[in-house]
């Protein structure tokens, strides 16, 4: 499978130089042929997928076809999609063939952009390894004895390896910009309320929001602009004007300040990924940027506020899983209470009952004010910190990850070691900022490092903007795993 | 300093959201758990007097919607993937003797 950008394939299916049935096809033989050992899928469905090309071939064929119309995408198994088995990586919903679509799969519907099937991913989106999952890990493509990063380790696996050409994915703490980085590729986590959350199913919902994964940000601009969107289902969707996340792509980018916060390059982070960013940042400079230093002072506190708001929010949402009316059911129980206890406990792994208690207990009798109160304050001081940042500077940039990819089982037995991971993306979620990482080199062992960028609310064509000529001038983005071509 | 969680901690906790747990599964959560809440215990430090809660990344208002039917019946759709239905109705065992 070549190297193709999804403006380069758009047009091959404009000129007709291949139909989107062909292209999917191509796609669909490389799940085959890869899927047993990345295990980036959970459902593939050529069928489907055919059937979508064809009515896709169809509106192209009609002159109707909108920028990506053809162009196929995988999406991750958190959002419904009507007739398809959505499982969330979850026990739970193993068996739940979602009876709608999500708002991101209308829109991605609307434009014609065929399905691949649904991606794999930790348990609700709980996880920073995808080996939460019911559904068995994801091997990162890079070298299989290493996780792809979570929690949207699938899609970022995926469009690693060139089964897919973009991916959808959501990110409550990091799950779009932690595997994006551990993949090498580039994956953007938009606003908060910039994307609607109807019928992705939900973990925490004032962090929660889907964007896109792909090779290149030229890419991820091309499917915001698909993804994006006032939607009256989701309470908390912004009504706003639509815009082109691409029109700033080919802008110069001289006289941009980057922000650089010295807690994202203090201690834990490690060598080789500090030196990667840092001739990333010198990359930068020579394309007309400064650097200034910041402090983002309460970012060090992003960990436990989001270990309270996260799970509290969880605990409730997840409520809604008591085998009643979809999703898995215990089969032997004594009494409704017993069926749910029961469910509950067989239907959710470790993980997600490890959250689910927590929140359950923050939000309990006696401890509200001393944890969620105190975690939503933090909150506050965390979001003012960005705001005085980005009164000396249009973008920040740190590292997404303290490291590069870690082995399979390394960190699965000890929570909080695991959770340290999304120390340099939580910050953004609690603010509500959009958030992107993007390939910035390799390590000694000849793992994608990844570039966090963090724009201030709504700056998503100026980040696109940044991630695009850095792009041009490197070709991290363009460098695929070897031993899978 | 806080107070650490006992297994029996850990099984009300479980009671109150609904999860079957065994006293071995609680005696290792607790561990677990207590490692997670001394990670979160670090917050406790911070003087937030005077600093109003976010809830939410945006100053959001709650829409009103013109009150008008906008759905369609989808009854028999949702209930074809329940565990046990009858008669249109969703089966759950006797609550009420």
């Amino acid at each position: 499978m070549p190297d193709t950008t999804l403006s380069a394939l758009a047009a091959q299916l404009a000129g007709k130089q291949i139909s989107s049935r062909e292209l999917a096809q191509q796609y669909l033989d490389r799940i085959a042929a890869l899927n047993s050992s990345i295990n980036a899928f959970i459902t593939v469905d050529a069928e489907k997928t055919l059937a979508e090309a064809a009515a896709a071939d169809a509106l192209i064929a009609a002159g109707n076809a909108g920028p990506l119309t053809g162009v196929p995408i995988a999406h991750k198994d958190i959002f419904c999609t009507d007739g398809w088995l959505t499982t969330c990586g979850s026990k739970m919903l193993h068996n739940f063939v979602a009876p709608y679509d999500a708002h991101v799969i209308q829109r991605f519907k609307a434009a014609g952009m065929p399905s691949l099937g649904k991606t794999n991913m930790d348990e609700f989106a709980m996880g920073s390894s995808n080996e939460t999952s019911h559904f068995g890990p994801v091997k990162n493509p890079w070298n299989p004895a290493y996780v792809p990063g979570g929690s949207s380790g699938g899609a970022a696996a995926c469009v690693a390896a060139r089964m897919a050409p973009a991916a959808t994915g959501t990110d409550t703490g990091g799950s779009i910009r932690q595997p994006a980085a551990l993949c090498g590729i580039t994956g953007l986590k938009p606003t908060y309320g910039l994307v609607s959350r109807y019928g992705m199913i939900a973990f925490a919902s004032s962090l929660d929001q889907a964007g896109p994964m792909a090779p290149s940000a030229e890419d991820c601009a091309l499917l915001l602009n698909v993804m994006t969107g006032f939607d009256p289902k989701d309470s908390t969707s912004l009504e706003r004007e639509k815009e082109d996340y691409a029109r700033n792509l080919d802008q110069p980018l001289t006289g941009l300040r980057v922000g650089l916060p010295r807690e994202f390059f203090a201690e834990g982070l490690n060598n080789e990924v500090a030196a990667a960013v840092e001739t990333a940042v010198a990359e930068l400079k020579k394309l007309g940027a400064t650097t200034v230093e910041i402090s983002l002072t309460n970012s060090k506190l992003a960990i436990p506020v989001y270990y309270v708001l996260a799970p509290a929010e969880a605990s409730s949402n997840l409520s809604r899983f008591d085998g009643v009316r979809y999703g898995y059911r215990a089969p032997d129980y004594a009494s409704l209470d017993d069926m749910y206890c029961k469910t509950r406990a067989q239907g959710f792994g470790a993980e997600v009952k490890r959250r689910i208690l927590i929140g359950a207990y923050v939000l309990s009798h006696g401890y509200y004010d001393a944890y969620y109160l105190q975690a939503q304050k933090i909150r506050r001081l965390i979001a003012d910190d960005f705001n005085e940042a980005f009164k000396v500077c249009d973008v920040i940039l740190g590292p997404t990850a303290p490291g590069t990819a870690f082995k399979l089982g390394e960190k699965s037995d000890d929570p909080v070691e695991m959770y340290l991971n999304d120390l340099y993306t939580i910050p953004a979620n609690l603010a509500g900022l959009p958030g992107m990482s993007l390939p910035c080199g390799l390590d000694s062992k000849g793992l994608p490092i990844g570039l966090q960028l963090v724009g201030n609310y709504f700056s998503e064509a100026k980040m696109l903007n940044v991630a695009h000529q850095y792009q041009r001038a490197t070709d991290w983005h363009a460098r695929a795993p070897e031993g899978l071509k | 300093m806080r107070q650490a969680l006992s297994p029996d901690d850990v099984k009300r906790i479980a009671r109150l959201a609904r999860i079957e747990t065994s006293d071995a599964e609680a005696q290792a959560t607790q561990a677990q758990l207590n490692t997670i809440f001394d990670l979160i215990a670090t917050m406790q430090a911070v003087d937030t007097r005077g600093i109003a809660p976010m809830a939410h990344a945006q100053e959001v208002y709650q829409r009103l919607r013109d009150d008008a039917v906008t759905e369609t019946d989808r009854h028999a759709a949702f209930q074809a993937i329940a565990p046990a239905v009858e008669n249109g109705l969703y089966l759950v065992p006797k609550v009420i003797e």
